[in-house]
């Protein structure tokens, strides 16, 4: 006999109780219609969760169908755990990136923590070996106790689930602004690798066929996580903590382990993380892909609490589960296997064929729904979208250049920003080198690992300057994609294809979703011109404090393939008297750029700088193919703070200096943020095949032995800087900030 | 030369440790299950980093009660050449079969990173191929790697020459900079940084390779010597 008592159906209908659980009046009706009677409490719950913007995109879909998600490498596209792109030799990349932002604004070691645990289930779950995690942060400035503490609490939540774990995280981009102050974004992206061969899928194929559940006990934790999600954050956010899950990295140690050694075994008919909306989404999504039902007993799930509804057990997010179904009569060996690893596995219910999700619990029927009313027939919103006033009005705006009294003080100054300075204070804390695959470090453009076996690598970065996005969304989406690009060119790879964090705003907001809907064609545009298609991602809506919504934040996750190790190339300058060279001229561009933000009081407007595509990609192909050829010493994309910090960037931890000539004007020249720019080294013997492979490129100097920074405009020296000095404020900047007073 | 990876639950650094063996040494290696009660076919057994148990209650505290300890303790009451790196370091410790005990990192926060080490003793079966003092490249990934011990261990420690490596500077406050040591008959190494991870320059050092070249050169002499 259950404890609680729930309300009745009746009851849920004339007082509403379904908003609570984030239903609409008009959804609550469309579910009562689908069933044919008033669902229950737990029915109720089940359609809340299933039909969240989170588990179903209500608000997205629209705009998500615009992405290409197809191309001539494209294994699978989105809509399983995580997409899967072919590399050569039977093998393919798996990869996803997701959010974890609300868990993470009111528990952040546990929400960052859980989100990397969830990523990497996505992965694993198709079969897949995760070799590499990255991440994609952004907080408030680091000013307030508030926010340092945030920061320092996801950083350890993503270091200890990851470090115990043993994936190495080995890259990720953080920056700092004031609108995510009180709403951080967490998005965790996983690279795993697979046989084509070992391809699973999340499917309950097979009349009769055993339901099984392994790994953790359900308990009460994550209640409602995924509409939790779904809504903005406000003072009220902390009584949800208990829908904030708890991980367990060792337990999912065991169990990745226990899976990768399952899917090698033919009795397994298809396996699903049990994540957002843990048992409800994944029992249900399962069987109606396949076309079939589902029946499972609740009194056989394993529980960690006594006295649990169908209720409590169908919404919780427990981490570290998943359903497997199996093929009837070979349960035993399954159990074997998992109990190898000290896990459960529990036949919990059978495969049916009436497209039914069933739920029996103490001899009774607690549930039965249309499989395919949760998984599919969530209601589809068309959101009104207006072009906000704030982009009329920076577009009708001048361009302005800041004022610079002193070059070399700017420059240090921007190398101080916490956005532009060494996040060596996070990544120290990662174990980036586990699995001995980790070629390219965290602090390059890329990070880069190797495929053992082979002679080939990946390159992966996530990138996204949302200051771009907000002031104009379209260009700013296409530029998110072209700087992850950038990165992997840089690194020595052709790209592949992406995964995109969708971290917006409340869709409710006409001016949120127009920033949504043209940052996404933006994003579609980019992954034509650059043929990488987006082979999946997650959305994140209602990231709002208090009714003030971030900067519009779609974090592109993005992976390369090496052809060859001996292509691998870094940002560092490698000797004295390579020459330097700088692809692509600086205009005067500062809307949204670091100079801008550090000399207006962090405040941004104007025009965001522009991109040609056809011109990217150009330069993009022109400076692979030198790269290929071996000609290139070091590349680097010039980014937040513009050449001056991607030249000084260039030198870090290398020995050297650089003296350079540059024309135009001065502070442009330095400072801009003019897209689809390089700094490249090249050796001397190697100018004129280098000058022939890429035409943009012009010759501006040389790595010098002295360990000068030493710039010259139109003749005249503007920056003079001992690279130490530069080195000493970009390293200091974050571990200063986060001991200086609040 | 046969070597055992042993693999705890939560172990992660052993196919690291499997491939360093396999590939780079060239020697034959087995990645032996926790519940192994008997290494007598192994020459030299190695107990790889991670996180065994998840580190819970302390580390190492739960995988020294393995039944395969047992089998540890006897090879290397034997002689046979017993390496912990990290994990395997902590679970020696708490093993008893080398002194002292880890505290957490002086800043409280996991180190990762490549950092200096002098080779403080380079007579042992471990370090033979090494320079007395010479330095040598080799990551660190821990979050307990703060060794510590009493004045009288400390004493015997220096006494015996059974700090094999030290940090040229300091990393994680360990006592006196000790990186890692062996047992008095010197054939049982702790050590908190990864030799597994430095035995191929693309990965940035191959510094740790001579530390298993001097293992195996040690096995080939004794057995020469024993033919």
């Amino acid at each position: 006999m259950s404890l609680t008592l729930e309300p009745n159906p009746q009851q849920i209908k004339d007082e509403k109780l379904y908003r609570t659980m984030g239903l609409t009046d008009e959804e609550f009706e469309k579910a009562t219609e689908i069933i044919g009677r008033l669902p229950n409490y737990t029915e109720t719950g089940l359609f809340s969760v299933m039909w969240s913007e989170h588990c179903s995109y209500k608000n997205s879909k629209p705009v998500l169908r615009k992405f290409p998600t197809e191309g001539e490498h494209v294994l699978q596209g989105p809509g399983e755990g995580a997409g899967i792109v072919d590399i050569g030799d039977g093998q393919a990349v798996v990869f996803k990136i997701e959010s974890h932002n609300h868990p993470s604004a009111i528990e952040p070691y546990q929400g960052a923590a859980t989100g990397v645990g969830g990523i990497i289930r996505d992965v694993f779950s198709m079969g897949a070996r995760p070799v590499a995690i990255l991440n994609s942060l952004r907080f408030g400035e680091l000013e307030t106790s508030r926010v340092k503490y945030l920061f320092e609490e996801v950083v350890a939540g993503i270091a200890g689930y990851g470090n115990c774990i043993g994936i190495p995280t080995v890259g990720g981009e953080i920056q700092f602004d004031p609108s995510y102050d009180g709403n951080p974004l967490v998005n965790a992206m996983c690279v795993g690798l697979i046989d084509h061969k070992d391809i699973q899928k999340g499917q309950a194929k097979g009349v009769g066929n055993t339901v099984m559940y392994v790994g953790a006990k359900t308990g009460r934790d994550g209640i409602h996580g995924a509409t939790f999600a779904s809504e903005e954050l406000s003072e009220s956010s902390e009584e949800k903590r208990p829908a904030v899950q708890v991980g367990d990295p060792f337990m999912e140690k065991l169990l990745l382990e226990a899976c990768l050694e399952l899917i090698h075994n033919d009795a397994l008919i298809g396996i699903q993380d049990m994540g957002a909306a843990g048992l409800t989404s994944s029992s249900a999504e399962m069987a109606s892909k396949s076309g079939s039902g589902m029946e499972m007993n609740l009194d056989l799930i394993p529980q960690r609490e006594t006295g649990m509804t169908p209720y409590e057990m169908m919404l919780s997010e427990s981490q570290e589960r998943m359903l497997i179904v199996v093929k009837k009569g070979r349960e035993k060996e399954i159990e074997d296997l998992f109990a190898k690893y000290g896990l459960e596995a529990a036949s919990v219910g059978v495969v049916t064929d009436d497209k039914m999700l069933r739920l029996l619990h103490k001899g009774e029927v607690a549930a039965e729904v249309p499989v395919d009313a949760l998984a599919e027939d969530a209601p589809v919103y068309h959101k009104p979208s207006a072009e906000p006033q704030y982009f009329r009005d920076f577009q009708a705006m001048e361009p302005k250049t800041p004022e610079v009294a002193d070059y070399n003080e700017t420059l240090v100054k921007l190398l101080q920003q916490p956005t532009i300075s060494s996040k060596e204070w996070v990544y120290d804390q990662y174990d980036y080198q586990v699995r001995t695959n980790t070629v390219v470090a965290p602090g390059s453009d890329a990070a880069v690992i190797r495929l053992r076996g082979t002679n080939k690598a990946l390159a992966m970065t996530t990138d996204c300057n949302s200051r771009y996005i907000y002031l104009d969304p379209k260009t700013g989406g296409k530029i998110a994609v072209a700087e992850a690009a950038r990165n992997i060119i840089c690194s020595g790879a052709s790209p592949l294809a992406i995964t995109d964090g969708l971290n917006y705003g409340s869709p409710e907001n006409p001016g949120v979703f127009w920033q949504l809907e043209e940052s996404a064609d933006g994003i579609s545009e980019a992954c034509l011109a650059l043929q990488s298609p987006v082979i999946g991602g997650n959305v994140s809506l209602y990231n709002e404090t208090n009714g003030t919504a971030i900067y519009p934040t779609p974090i592109i996750g993005m992976v390369g393939l090496i052809e060859d190790v001996a292509h691998i190339t870094t940002q560092a300058a490698k000797q004295a008297g390579d020459l330097v060279y700088v692809i692509g001229d600086a205009e005067n561009e500062f809307g949204g750029s670091e100079l801008q933000k550090m000399t207006n009081g962090g405040e941004i407007f104007g025009k965001s700088p522009v991109i040609d595509l056809t011109v990217e990609k150009a330069r993009q192909d022109a400076l692979l193919a030198a790269i290929q050829t071996g000609i290139v010493q070091s590349a680097h994309d010039i980014s937040e703070g513009g050449f001056a910090v991607a030249l000084v960037e260039k030198l870090f931890g290398t020995g050297f200096g650089a003296n350079v000539s540059l024309e135009g004007e001065a502070t442009a020249a330095l400072f801009a943020e003019t897209q689809s720019r390089f700094i490249v080294t090249v050796k001397a013997e190697n100018k004129e095949a280098f000058e022939a492979a890429v035409k943009d490129a012009k010759h501006i100097g040389e790595v010098t032995a002295e360990q000068v920074v030493s710039i010259q405009v139109n003749g005249e020296e503007v920056v003079q800087a001992p690279v130490k000095k530069c080195e000493d404020a970009w390293k200091g900047a974050i571990p200063c900030l986060l001991n200086s007073e609040a | 030369m046969k070597f055992a990876v042993i693999v705890f639950p939560g172990s992660n650094c052993d196919v690291d440790m499997y491939h360093a063996v396999k590939d780079e040494l060239g020697e034959q290696v087995d990645l032996v299950w926790h519940d192994a009660d008997n290494l007598d076919q192994y020459d030299g057994i190695l107990l790889p980093g991670g996180f065994s148990y998840g580190d819970y209650l302390r580390s190492g505290a739960i995988a020294h009660m393995s039944k395969v300890m047992a089998a540890v303790k006897k090879a290397a009451e034997a002689g046979k050449p017993v390496l912990g790196v990290c994990n395997g370091f902590q679970i020696l410790l708490e093993s008893g079969l080398l002194p002292g005990a880890m505290l957490r990192n002086k800043n409280l926060k996991f180190i990762c990173r490549t950092v200096e080490l002098a080779v403080e003793n380079n007579e042992t079966m471990f370090t033979s191929l090494y320079e007395k003092g010479e330095k040598i490249r080799i990551p660190v990934a821990h979050g307990e790697g703060n060794y510590y011990c009493d004045d009288e261990t400390l004493a015997k420690l220096q006494a015996n020459n059974q700090i094999a490596f030290t940090y040229a500077s300091d990393v994680n406050g360990s006592l006196s900079d000790i990186a890692g040591i062996t047992n008095e008959k010197g054939n049982v190494l702790g050590m908190m940084p990864h030799p597994e991870r430095a035995v191929d320059d693309l990965l940035g050092s191959a510094d740790g390779l001579k530390l298993f070249q001097s293992i195996v050169k040690h096995w080939r002499d004794s057995h020469v010597v024993n033919a």
